[in-house]
């Protein structure tokens, strides 16, 4: 069960009229290394990995939505009222086609997203390694992604956003630590 | 441990015949989730309003990024 907080994580400006950079947000919401697939990874694998290490895929989890929601508000505030022919003009016609103004899950390319961007192997250390990757590659497309803005003020959270990658790679990192130890094997002599 | 840059530099081969004018040096990040190992106890803690603002507690975790040309 959750317990939902009606505010951002943190705070999202947009300064800067350019619908063309909600084109490429949407890589982070609906891409193979965006928010969703982080999230529903995470929540997923928790079921099948060993008891100490079920918290932090919750947390970690919980945390990729808001930064869902995040992602949601920059893209919604880009393109909100953005006419028609600008939306063509910024590449979003294809996207105007088939969903007017309204958000979808798919990457930069328009292509949707599918399950088979995320994985639950079973194997603990298996699973962690993957998100471990999923955060590196994650923490790599913010980066691209604020190389091709000006706005500082969206540079601001999309920088949140990289740091949050970091953090959660050095968490899953520990995860793998902790299963490495051989604190709780039984010593026979 | 501040001494150390997050970015690591190389040199990429230039060919006589590129088409495009080269770009020499290419860089890329190494924040430092790659070194810490296990986080040790007792580390300095960001003030709060500073935490937020880093997006991280830990300033050994802090990992700044400025845009690329």
């Amino acid at each position: 069960m959750w317990v939902y907080e009606k505010k951002l994580q943190y705070p999202v400006r947009v300064s800067k009229c350019d619908p063309r950079m909600a084109k490429y947000l949407i890589e982070q919401y609906g891409g193979a290394d965006g928010e969703l697939a982080a999230a529903l990874r995470y929540l997923n694998q928790r079921y099948t990995i060993p008891d100490k290490v079920i918290g932090l895929l919750t947390d970690i989890g919980t945390e990729e939505f808001a930064h869902l929601e995040m992602i949601a508000t920059m893209v919604y505030k880009l393109t909100k009222d953005a006419t028609v022919e600008q939306l063509k003009e910024a590449g979003l016609g294809d996207h105007y086609a088939n969903h007017d103004r309204a958000l979808f899950y798919n990457n930069a390319a328009g292509v949707p997203w599918t399950a088979a961007y995320i994985q639950a192997k079973g194997d603990p250390i298996a699973d962690l390694y993957e998100d471990i990757a999923a955060e590196e590659k994650a923490r790599a497309t913010y980066q691209w992604l604020i190389d091709m803005t000006d706005d500082v003020d969206l540079q601001d959270s999309l920088k949140f956003l990289r740091e949050r990658e970091v953090v959660h790679s050095q968490r899953f990192r520990e995860a793998v630590e902790i299963l490495k130890m051989e604190r709780d094997r039984k010593q026979i002599f | 441990m501040k001494a150390f840059t997050q970015t690591r530099v190389w040199y990429p081969f230039i060919g006589p015949f590129d088409p495009c004018p080269p770009i020499r040096v290419k860089t890329y990040s190494t924040p430092p989730q790659l070194f810490l190992g296990f986080q040790p106890p007792q580390l300095p803690q960001n003030s709060l309003p500073e935490a937020l603002r880093q997006g991280t507690l830990w300033p050994a975790l802090y990992s700044p990024y400025e845009p690329q040309p």
